[in-house]
């Protein structure tokens, strides 16, 4: 996982409040049996509406989401994080994010930044007056900065360590590889392996036909 | 220190312990992989450029997308056969061994990895399906995990988890002629409830669970989701080592020995304290059948379908109303007049040979009831193989039953064999969710005995009842 201290990415103001991860990335979109190229699949309900705000030039290539509160509820799906970051997001802003995708957002590598309800309107002003106005977030610092406004997020202790460190779930178990090898060899002899396979001799299956 | 059986096994697989709360490092002794929960988690490998730390601790099967019909000739629908040969790409790049269709070691995850002798007492058992709680007859810790932690499984052999609550569940008694298992775990989840195992392992215990034969132990495990507990266990014993010995993955010579010596350490200690118990006597089940679109909402066969004024706590009458209106049913009907379209026998929770030849001896010489289809789906290609050696496909056929191939088939509306709207089953699966056998679809949760009786009366019906048939 990329490490994240600090980054700097056109804003796009999400008018809206609830976006639960249906919105985010519809269901049909599960089927797939990839974990990348999710990004025609983002809002992809909003997408065909020429006046929704990735569909605007300004705010096309953006990568700092900056959303009405209680974003990210609804299903588990770790497809909504992916969708997200497939099409370029970095950071999500909002007021209140659902646990879950939050949770998932600092497992993906996508810093999920809470603040303050009157610091979001703040920060929608600048972006919608102002089309393609750049905000930097600062991990470090914990910081938003947009023109002339800087206002603090908040995100827990050890997610922005993981972050800065760009460690994902598997990243910190494998700090602990040498005790995963040192148990392994303690194991048991009678502890079964799968390989080299063992099985009764193979037989020819026949194929069922439908009757009548 | 008094322990359970689940803590025994927990603590015996610690690679780090977590402090304050923090999850504990565990390894993971066995991991089942299938087509539907697997693709992202290698495609999470490659990415990131890592390797299956233990291929040989991985088997992999095709079992929820199969059809079991023409499983030579290509898989029509798309998504499914996209999946099945992602697996298979993803199985020879990482070096991870599989049973595809068509294999003779091909089947349901649950039924091919204690048939090859891989699931065994002590170990902790991974796959990403909810049924993993199947491998928890043996002894072992099995539970089912999500995409996300197959991929860590897969990088590092282990996973970061809390301790799981212990629930003692004591089942007294002896089964009388028509009860089975299926009853058993029927009983207990309409006792606690769909949510009632959350948080918990359950472990069963008592006379009539020690009665169980290991076929019989996996049908009570594995629906120990349906309770909502993540995993079920019952201590190993006797009947545990010898269903295992000889089969092909199971240890050999001074092996065999120190594994057995072993197991026999593997029961919860006399003074060990469960976080909450429950207990039944099998004396007083009768056949069960679910009534609902939720496992919890069964009653015996003798019973009517309920009636949702009658019923005290409002979130109840409420599911109740929904259920009923789904099913299609009405209220005060005797259970026994409910009239069935297709009675399924198969699936991880009914498909092994046992269960065959329980539904075998009730149906030979007899035929099926006009108004109704039946499908006999076994859960491995082996238990095909086994069955037809033993002659019961001629009496599935002589019956009028379809004979398929090995799959989940009908148990989930992943794969061709799926319930049309409205149409009503008799079904020995696990979950009777609205959809969960095709849209619009009715299930009704049931043993295989119950299963053999309603194919040939055409309603929910007992063994018991075809005296008078």
């Amino acid at each position: 996982m990329e490490k994240f201290t600090q980054h700097t990415g056109v804003g796009v103001p999400l008018r809206r409040s609830n976006v639960d991860t249906d919105q985010i990335i519809p269901a049909v979109y599960l089927k797939r049996v990839t974990r990348t190229g999710f990004e025609d699949a983002l809002f992809a309900a909003w997408r065909g509406d020429p006046s929704f705000i990735l569909n605007q030039d300004a705010y096309a290539n953006g990568s700092v989401l900056v959303a009405g509160p209680d974003f990210g509820t609804g299903s588990s799906r770790e497809h909504a994080v992916w969708a997200l970051k497939d099409y370029g997001f970095r950071v999500v802003i909002s007021s209140r994010f659902a646990d879950i995708f939050r949770g998932n957002s600092g497992k993906q590598g996508l810093l999920a930044a809470q603040v303050g309800p009157e610091d979001v309107e703040l920060l929608w002003k600048i972006l919608e007056s102002r089309p393609g106005t750049p905000v930097t977030v600062d991990l470090e610092s914990r910081t938003v900065t947009c023109e002339d406004v800087v206002v603090p997020f908040q995100v827990d202790d050890y997610t922005r360590w993981r972050l800065m460190e760009g460690l994902d779930d598997i990243g910190l178990t494998l700090n602990h590889e040498v005790e995963i090898t040192d148990f392994e060899q303690t194991r048991e002899a009678w502890r079964p392996t799968t390989l080299p396979a063992k099985h009764l001799p193979s037989v020819e299956i026949v194929a069922a036909r439908p009757i009548g | 220190m008094a322990g359970t059986l689940a803590e025994k096994v927990w603590d015996a697989h610690i690679v780090r312990r977590g402090n304050d709360g923090a999850p504990d490092l565990l390894y993971i002794d066995l991991h089942l992989v299938h087509e539907v929960t697997s693709p992202q988690a290698f495609e999470g490998l490659r990415l990131a450029g890592r390797r299956v730390r233990r291929p040989d601790l991985t088997i992999a099967t095709e079992d929820h997308n199969t059809p079991t019909l023409d499983i030579d000739r290509q898989i029509a629908d798309v998504t499914s056969r996209t999946q099945i040969q992602t697996l298979r790409t993803n199985a020879a790049e990482f070096g991870v061994r599989i049973h595809s269709l068509g294999d003779a070691d091909q089947g349901i995850v649950h039924v091919v990895g204690p048939q090859l002798g891989l699931t065994m007492p002590g170990l902790t058992v991974v796959c990403g399906d909810s049924h993993t709680s199947t491998h928890g007859a043996f002894g072992a810790l099995a539970f089912g995990i999500g995409t996300s932690e197959v991929e860590h499984v897969l990088a590092t052999q282990t996973l970061p988890l809390v301790p799981f609550k212990t629930m003692a569940v004591t089942i007294n008694g002896a089964l009388r002629p028509g009860t089975t298992a299926k009853d058993i775990i029927l009983a207990v989840i309409a006792k606690i409830g769909t949510g009632g195992g959350q948080g918990y392992v359950l472990e069963y215990r008592g006379e009539a669970i020690r009665a169980l034969s290991m076929e019989a132990r996996m049908t009570v495990c594995n629906m120990s989701i349906e309770a909502g507990a993540r995993a079920g266990m019952i201590a190993p014993d006797e009947t545990t080592a010898a269903y295992l010995q000889g089969r092909p993955h199971a240890p050999e010579g001074a092996d065999w020995d120190a594994a057995v010596a072993y197991w026999s350490t593997l029961k919860s200690d006399d003074d060990a304290v469960f976080d909450a118990e429950v207990v039944l006597d099998a004396n007083d089940l009768e056949p069960f059948v679910t009534w609902g679109t939720n496992p919890g909402q069964g009653l015996p066969l003798s019973a009517d379908v309920p009636v949702p004024e009658e019923i005290a706590d409002a979130n109840d009458r409420v599911a109740a109303e929904r259920a009923i209106e789904y099913m299609g049913l009405t209220p005060g009907t005797p259970l026994r007049d409910i009239a069935v379209d297709t009675v399924f026998i198969g699936s991880c929770t009914n498909g092994r040979i046992e269960d065959l030849r329980a539904v075998a001896e009730i149906i030979k010489g007899k035929h099926k009831a006009d108004s109704l289809r039946v499908l006999v789906v076994p859960g491995s290609a082996r238990v095909r193989l086994q069955a037809e050696a033993e002659g019961l496909d001629q009496v599935f056929l002589d019956f009028g039953a379809e004979w398929r191939n090995a799959g989940c088939s009908m148990c989930l509306g992943m794969n061709p064999d799926q319930l049309a709207p409205g149409e009503r089953s008799a079904s020995t699966s696990n979950r009777n969710f609205e959809g969960r056998q095709g849209k619009g679809g009715r299930t009704h949760l049931v043993s295989p005995l119950v299963a053999a009786a309603t194919a040939i009366r055409g309603t929910l019906s007992s063994p018991a009842d075809l005296v008078d048939a």
